[in-house]
């Protein structure tokens, strides 16, 4: 028999789920409300929530000022780039760990996931001298691959999650009918894994798209991707609150709009493995 | 052609060896049964058969040929696995045409048999589902028919009935002991379950603690064990086994005797009954006799004895010996 829920409890479960929500959303829904704000109104004291005349001006002057389509593709090709150079590492590195694990294979994957404890900025001088010295610095292949470095442990640890998933015995059937190994991963890992590899996939992208630290240490104008475009906006002469908020909105509303479609995806896939 | 032959294949896991080293031949078109309580080495064994386990040491030979170093896909043999392994994002008719595939054979060759393979095993109309529209049956079907359009030199099972039901599980057996008449195809086949070894096997090999402790026909091993644990794994109900002086009476260190070679009406030992099974055809009992034990016993269906009652009993039959170190003599 179901549980039996009283309707007044889920009334207040809606309620606290909701409360938590909003919290949560609050400073992307202040961003929002602030881009269509006059700069006045946007810095007013006591803060207003609504501002008393909305305008579009704001994106009007961003889009005007800037190379947006320029910022937008170079993020969509560091973001896509490195998820796809990442997964080209990681799939074959998971099955290896999932399928033929050797006696230090969990030690390995800890001292991948420890990298990601260290802080960023630890090693950005050594790497800053790395991309200089190959002329990598301002490339759009230069971010790809530092961002796909920086996430590569969390794409083989998800990935490896995934495979454990599936029944060994499957693999050895295809080895048994004759698959070579490439041939098994091909025909029979990756289709099988396809929930676990879209959702990491998608993972990845966000994480890429919203990389700022290398992003902006690492380029100036070719390759500066959205997050640059952010930061360009808050100028030392002072805050344009307006137009900075007008800036991130304009950045983040393609990742918002690939996770609104792909929510699904990426609900299942991080609950993959949860239950049988 | 599909003899398989083993010198001294042995295979540990770190310390411990699974499979102290074992020597077997099975002749090609034979109908062999790996069986044995769990953990005696059977599945392990026909891994090392099939390649997916590297042997510690000895030689394979498949068809005359040092196959211990092959890869699995190399040496010629499909394998029925427990779980039936399909591929879960393939259609049945995509599932048996995969080892065609990726032997690169041409379309036309490979629909040709997947359609054969499909109506010897009836799975013409199940060609577009999926491995999770089906049944447990049927998809052990496909799981056979992967294995047969290959045309392999041998047919490895690994316990491939385990996990249907009782009734399917005797159709399905039935199936696999057709098959084997059909195709005449070496088969080597595991399992725990001693009715499945001695109703289709050619041979029987029993394993106990990773040895070899006989090899024969089913009816040789019923009949003329060579030791008193394959003389208790073989037959159902399990042999009585009576040692001390009624055993010392036969020049033994125990004596065993099959449930159905003692008869119920007179005798010499008197127990009470304990558990009787009543199955219309037979009459399996239990009865607890002094100075004897627990004897099992098989009467005819119409046997009238119930829990409680006294019998008496007598050997009737058979009495195998066996000395101290539980061999047959």
């Amino acid at each position: 028999m179901a549980r039996a829920v009283s309707p007044r409890r889920m009334i207040l479960t809606t309620l606290a789920a909701w409360t938590v929500a909003l919290i949560i959303f609050f400073p992307v829904l202040w961003m929002i409300l602030t881009s269509f704000k006059t700069e006045a109104s946007a810095v007013a004291s006591p803060p207003e929530l609504l501002g008393a005349s909305w305008t579009l001006e704001n994106y009007v002057e961003v889009w005007a000022r800037s190379d947006y389509p320029r910022f937008f593709w170079n993020s969509v090709v560091i973001a896509v780039g490195s998820t796809l150079l990442g997964l080209v590492i990681a799939i074959p590195s998971a099955w290896a760990m999932a399928f033929v694990p050797g006696k230090r294979t969990k030690d390995l994957l800890m001292w991948m996931l420890s990298t990601k404890m260290m802080p960023a900025v630890a090693v950005m001088v050594p790497i800053y001298l790395l991309f200089l010295q190959f002329g990598l610095l301002d490339t759009r292949i230069g971010l790809v691959l530092v961002l796909m470095l920086m996430n590569l442990p969390i794409l083989i640890w998800m990935l490896y999650t995934y495979f454990k998933e599936i029944p060994a015995e499957i693999l050895e059937a295809a080895r048994m009918d004759g698959a070579s190994l490439w041939n098994e991963i091909l025909y029979v890992l990756t289709p099988m894994a396809i929930p676990g590899i879209a959702s990491t996939m998608l993972l990845n992208i966000i994480l890429a798209w919203n990389e700022a630290f290398w992003t902006i240490v690492l380029t100036t104008t070719k390759a500066a991707p959205l997050s640059a475009f952010i930061a360009s906006f808050s100028a030392p002469q002072g805050l344009f609150y307006a137009k900075l908020s007008a800036a991130s909105a304009m950045a983040i509303l393609p990742i918002l709009i690939l996770g609104w479609f792909s929510q699904k995806q990426l609900v299942r896939g991080l609950t993959f493995g949860a239950v049988k | 052609m599909g003899k398989i032959q083993l010198t001294k294949v042995r295979k540990s896991f770190g310390e411990v060896d699974v499979i102290p080293g074992i020597d077997l031949t099975i002749e090609d078109g034979e109908f062999v049964v790996f069986v044995g309580p769990s953990g005696c080495g059977k599945s392990t064994l026909l891994r090392l058969i099939a390649g997916l386990e590297d042997t510690t040491s000895g030689v394979i030979d498949i068809d005359g040929k040092d196959a211990t170093n092959l890869p699995p896909a190399k040496r010629g043999l499909a394998m029925v696995f427990q779980s039936y392994a399909l591929y879960p994002h393939m259609t049945v008719r995509k599932n048996i045409a995969f080892p065609l595939k990726m032997a690169g054979m041409d379309q036309a060759e490979q629909d040709k048999r997947v359609a054969r393979a499909a109506s010897v095993l009836n799975l013409s109309s199940y060609l577009d589902r999926r491995p999770g529209q089906l049944s447990g049956g049927q998809r052990q079907r496909v799981a056979i028919g992967r294995a047969i359009v290959r045309e392999p030199a041998a047919f490895l099972f690994d316990e491939p009935l385990s996990n249907l039901d009782a009734a399917l599980r005797v159709g399905m057996r039935q199936e696999i002991s057709e098959l084997h008449q059909t195709l005449k195809t070496t088969m080597v086949y595991v399992t725990h379950d001693q009715v499945e070894a001695m109703t289709m096997a050619d041979k029987i090999v029993v394993l106990n603690a990773g040895r070899i402790e006989q090899v024969g026909s089913p009816l040789t091993l019923y009949h003329e064990p060579r030791n008193k644990f394959v003389a208790g794994f073989i037959g159902s109900p399990r042999m009585n086994f009576i040692d001390g002086a009624e055993a010392a009476k036969h020049g033994a260190h125990t004596i065993g005797i099959r449930p159905e070679h003692i008869t119920v009406g007179d005798g010499p030992w008197e127990g009470v009954v304990g558990l009787s099974e009543h199955l219309g055809s037979d009459s399996f009992i239990k009865v607890e006799v002094p100075g004897l034990g627990t004897l099992n016993v098989r009467g005819p269906g119409e046997l009238g004895v119930h829990h409680g009652d006294r019998v008496k009993l007598a050997p009737a039959g058979k009495i195998h010996r066996f000395d101290a170190e539980g061999l047959a003599i």
